[in-house]
């Protein structure tokens, strides 16, 4: 039987503010470990918890910038269970009076915009870290508690079950971080942990209504093993479901070294949190004023920026979702067209120069040194025939590693373009003069020598020589 | 007559006019804790260096002519459960017999600040968890009045100390009448502010939305004088009221003239002592004749509050207590993994009381039971609340017996559920969250001291101390020292 | 009804080890307990609010500015078992 698979997700995103949620201690990563600690983080006896604004305002943003409603009264909870990197015993988060909800996220797969719709956002902490003395956590013989990142703020994003692919849902994980990122709230990335996502997965027979029976895969750090979980499950369920078995509700934990997904523990140990809304905690009542002043502070949105570069800048639909995937590009891009204004060749340049020499070097887009106006003056000059593409090529590289302006680069390595017929000249008799066989060869039929001797004056005025009025010099004297 | 029996505000003009020093005074009590807490044994942990060290900075302060807050140099106790940096804090229990919190709570601060002397840590029950502080893991505590009955709790180790002049003043906590129902047995002012009005920041939580730290004195005026160093706005606790705070003596002009005073009725029913009943009626008397206007009047949701309080401060506390689990501080029991050790620690850890109201929150806030449990108690707890807002509506205080009974014997209190049905006149304002003073009134024919209890509307404590303080200086009956040889 | 199931269940969740014999005192009064709590399914409470803060407190934020944090002898001065500027748990599964 054909099996229709049904996905939702749960997105973990770390906020970038400078301190914890409820206490004053910093949120940087790098600290050895337990100096980032406090009597409140560490939940030590009669400390009490207070709200961090920048938290509540993120979250506000991030709900915004995904359509959801803003909730007029919100509180927190407490959501009780036991294990060593939780300092408390309980987790304050949020239970049934989140801070967002009913949004959604639209997502391009196949050439059809799709909206996946969002339940819910809400405010918790993170837990500490645990160090296992051993290979794994089975066979390790003990553990090692650090809670430098216990309280530090997160959002939850829960999607509703809308996604039917591994396409569908990489593509909403894309969007979704871009959106992100977008609002400035996090640097939502996923190798460095300030986005995690956890992956409900059922199978159903096409055509049924009611959905089955699903599995919950944890705390996924990579597209990559939120793509070959996906797989894996289906593969799985699917397998069961034809011998006739019944999938168990359960939340499963990912190996990536095997490449399966096993058992953690089964739903009736896990539902059991008991939550209740914490004492500790005032109730939140969100003024509208504020709501609207945040909205109003948001940048323009992915996707909306998607539509835009393709209907007004006439970009491809392949090149305007390169660039608004990340918000670095996309403010890269319109900082070189603010000052130039060729679109395609802006739009070149940036997924091909940059971005090859980006992934060759393995840094961060943030990390780029290059400054888009001084793409944007590198590609005038290129325009106007100052320099030759080849040059061009050479400066961006030198601009990729310095940052330097790409004017002082060409002055200072003496690259501006020889188009002075005089200067070529010279250099075309010598090279002429050197290369009696190619000459003869030319005469006497064979034109691609042709080729060859403007090779040969290019190299010779390290390729400064303007490439068409080298030929035109060179036929001239030829023909003669 | 021994400087120990003296009063904050006797001691403070005898510091001042240096008639007496403060290491004088701080050495005394000292003293006196030595030679007859081994009888009352209200101390868990006496700290005479710190008293000492604290008791010379005020000397020299003093002999400098500085001006000095009311509490300078007053040797006090503070009960186990608030956090003292570098100092044990046990909450009476196992689980942390070696704990050094690293940091100092907000009372703590404020009482030094106020260059207070710190004698020690007194006895409680186990997290605050009785009303008899015969579930301390270490010791029960006696009633300086008869040693042969309880001093109440969970404050009992405050109380006692007072009553048996081993400390000036202590500081109490209140989550169902912890400090009014010792204050009542041993014969001293008690009062649970409102809630928000002292920072919780620094207090070993049991039931966060109900406990309030507050003071046991000897007098109404000291009680004022300590909520003045005490209450105020503490941006560490969300909880915490940010008001103008008032002078509390302020409101010691010893007239209750044409003031309003209500007796509820339901606080009268079953199981209240009639010799504990008559006091009561007797200090509502007084303040008819002192010129106050009396009325029976009702708060008809009272019978409920009993039950919604055991369902509220179990399931909070239940959720308090989790972070006992062996990790990061107090006790560590040996197993082979992880969920072993929790379990262990935490059978070792706790008492039999703490392990019941574990038990019965957990329950309350499992799936399938929160509705009909959790939530219902946070409802009526509304109605309650509701009840107070419009008796308050018309009457400026609430006059009803502290306790049901006066103080217990000791150990014959082994059936729970009659030990929280002795809570009953102390839980309804814990749940309001309004302020509620035990005033000593008189003593019952086994010469054992009754507490009456006053409640006003939020941050009515004016209020309520201006009546006790009028019942106090126009009667004898308040002003009660253990005198009959059963005790001290 | 509370059973000698239902109170196992609940003790594992409060990560508390009880004896049989204890199962069933604990069984015990905590029916004699909820016994006493059903009045409250006598009052009638449709409509009305349940009351988790007394004080009409709302909004209390903090600004987002980095405090000090405790030195690390000073985390771990009251830890069981420490290693690495950590604390020692056994093993967790």
């Amino acid at each position: 039987m054909d099996y229709e698979v049904v996905i939702g997700c749960e997105v973990h995103v770390e906020l970038k503010t400078k301190t914890k949620i409820f206490c004053n201690c910093p949120t940087d990563f790098g600290g050895a470990p337990n100096t980032h600690v406090c009597p409140v983080c560490l939940g030590l006896p009669g400390t009490l918890p207070v709200l961090n604004k920048k938290v509540l305002e993120y979250a506000i943003k991030a709900g915004l910038a995904t359509n959801c409603e803003i909730a007029e009264y919100s509180k927190f909870d407490r959501k009780n269970y036991f294990y060593p990197d939780l300092t408390k015993a309980y987790q304050i988060s949020q239970f049934d009076l989140p801070i967002c909800k009913n949004g959604y996220v639209e997502i391009n797969v196949g050439g059809k915009t799709k909206k996946i719709g969002l339940t819910r956002i809400h405010m918790e902490e993170d837990a500490g870290k645990l160090v296992h003395q051993g290979a794994t956590i089975t066979s390790a013989t003990g553990s090692l508690a650090d809670y430098n990142r216990a309280g530090v703020p997160l959002i939850e994003i829960v999607s509703e079950p809308d996604l039917r692919s591994a396409e569908e849902v990489l593509a909403f994980l894309t969007n979704l971080k871009a959106i992100i990122e977008y609002t400035g709230v996090s640097d939502a990335k996923m190798e460095q942990g300030s986005l995690r996502c956890d992956v409900n997965i059922s199978l159903r027979p096409f055509g049924q209504e009611e959905f089955g029976t699903r599995a919950e895969i944890k705390n996924l750090n990579s597209f990559r093993a939120v793509e070959r979980v996906i797989n894996y499950e289906i593969d799985r369920q699917t397998d069961i479901l034809e011998d006739g078995g019944q999938v168990v509700q359960e939340t499963r934990t990912w190996d990536e070294g095997k490449g399966v997904t096993l058992s953690l523990r089964s739903k009736e140990d896990s539902d059991e949190y008991r939550y209740f809304p914490d004492p500790d905690l005032t109730p939140l009542v969100i003024d509208r004023a504020w709501v609207e002043e945040l909205r109003s502070s948001l940048p323009e949105m992915p996707m909306a920026k998607r539509k835009r570069l393709i209907e007004e800048e006439g970009l491809p639909e392949y090149d305007a979702g390169v660039i608004t995937s990340s918000k670095v590009l996309a403010e890269f891009y319109d900082g070189v067209r603010a000052h130039y204004g060729d679109a395609k060749k802006t739009s070149n340049w940036i997924m091909g120069e940059l971005l090859a020499r980006v992934n060759a070097e393995g840094i961060e887009l943030e990390d780029i040194k290059v400054k888009p106006e001084h793409l944007a003056a590198l590609l005038t000059v290129l325009d106007k025939g100052e320099i030759n593409g080849k040059i061009a090529k050479e400066v961006f590289a030198e601009m990729f590693n310095t940052g330097k302006e790409p004017e002082s680069i060409i002055k200072e390595k003496g690259l501006v373009q020889i188009s002075d017929e005089g200067a070529i000249v010279a250099i075309v008799d010598e090279v002429l003069a050197n290369n009696p066989k190619s000459v003869e060869d030319y005469r006497a039929g064979k034109k691609q020598a042709m080729g060859f001797l403007v090779g040969q004056v290019m190299k010779a005025s390290k390729g400064q020589a303007n490439p068409g009025v080298v030929n035109k010099l060179l036929a001239e004297r030829l023909e003669q | 007559m021994t400087l120990s029996r003296l009063t904050i505000h006797e001691l403070h003009e005898k510091l001042t006019s240096k008639e007496i020093s403060a290491v004088e005074l701080a050495k005394e009590h000292l003293h006196r804790i030595e030679t007859i807490d081994t009888d009352v044994k209200a101390y868990l942990k006496v700290t005479a260096d710190v008293a000492l060290a604290q008791a010379e900075a005020v000397d020299k302060m003093i002999a400098n002519g500085e001006k000095i807050a009311p509490l300078a140099g007053i040797p006090m106790a503070l009960k186990d459960n608030m956090c003292t940096e570098g100092i044990e804090t046990t909450c009476a229990s196992k689980m942390l017999e070696n704990f050094k919190p690293q940091y100092d709570a907000a009372v703590v601060e404020k009482l030094h600040s106020n260059h207070g002397v710190m004698l020690g840590k007194v006895n409680m029950d186990e997290f605050a968890m009785g009303s008899t502080t015969e579930n301390s893991a270490y010791f029960a505590t006696k009633n300086p009045w008869n040693f042969d009955c309880v001093p109440g709790g969970s404050s009992g180790g405050s109380a006692a100390a007072v009553a048996a002049d081993l400390a000036v003043y202590s500081l109490g906590s209140d989550t169902g009448g912890s400090i009014r129902q010792p204050a009542a047995f041993c014969g001293l002012v008690g009062l649970k502010p409102t809630y928000g009005a002292v920072s919780r920041y620094g207090l070993i939580a049991f039931a966060s939305s109900l406990d309030q730290i507050g003071p046991l004195t000897k007098d109404v005026t000291d009680a004022a004088l300590v909520m003045n160093a005490i209450a105020g706005h503490d941006h560490r606790d969300s909880t915490s009221a940010n008001i103008a705070f008032p002078d509390y003596t302020a409101a010691l002009d010893g007239s209750v003239q044409g003031m309003r005073i209500g007796i509820p009725e339901e606080y009268f029913g079953e199981g209240i002592d009639p010799e504990v009943e008559a006091q009561v009626r007797a200090a509502a008397a007084k303040l008819e004749e002192l010129g106050a206007v009396v009325e029976v009047c009702s708060l008809p949701h009272t019978r409920y509050a009993m039950p919604a309080y055991y369902l509220i401060a179990p399931a909070e506390a239940s959720s308090n207590l989790g972070r006992y689990d062996g990790v990061r501080y107090g006790l560590r029991a040996n197993a082979k993994d992880v969920i072993g050790m929790f379990k262990e620690t935490r059978n070792q850890g706790f008492g039999d009381e703490v392990k019941r109201r574990i038990m019965l929150g957990t329950y309350g806030l499992s799936s399938g039971y929160y509705d009909a449990y959790y939530l219902k108690a946070l409802k009526v707890r509304n109605l309650i609340k509701q009840d107070f807002d419009a008796a308050f509506a018309k009457y400026d205080c609430l006059i009803t017996p502290t306790a049901p009974t006066t103080a217990l014997v000791k150990g014959q209190n082994q059936d729970p559920l009659a030990l929280y049905k002795g809570d009953i006149c102390t839980i309804p304002s814990n749940l309001a969250g309004i302020p509620a003073l035990s005033l000593p009134y008189g003593l019952d024919s086994k010469q054992m001291p009754v507490g009456v209890q006053l409640l006003g509307k939020a941050f009515g404590e004016p209020q309520l101390l201006k009546v006790a303080y009028a019942l106090e200086q126009n009667t004898d009956l308040t002003k009660l020292k253990p005198n009959q040889g059963k005790g001290l | 009804m509370i059973t000698k199931e239902v109170v196992e269940k609940v003790a594992k969740l409060s990560r508390l080890e009880l004896t049989e014999e204890e199962v069933a005192v604990h069984a015990e009064q905590l029916n004699k307990i909820l016994e006493t709590m059903d009045i409250l399914k006598q009052i009638d409470t449709d409509g009305i609010e349940p009351l988790a803060h007394v004080l009409p407190i709302q909004n209390v934020l903090r600004e987002d500015e980095v405090g000090e944090c405790m030195p690390r002898e000073k985390v771990l001065s009251n830890a069981p078992e420490q290693a690495d500027g950590m604390f020692q748990v056994p093993k967790i599964v």
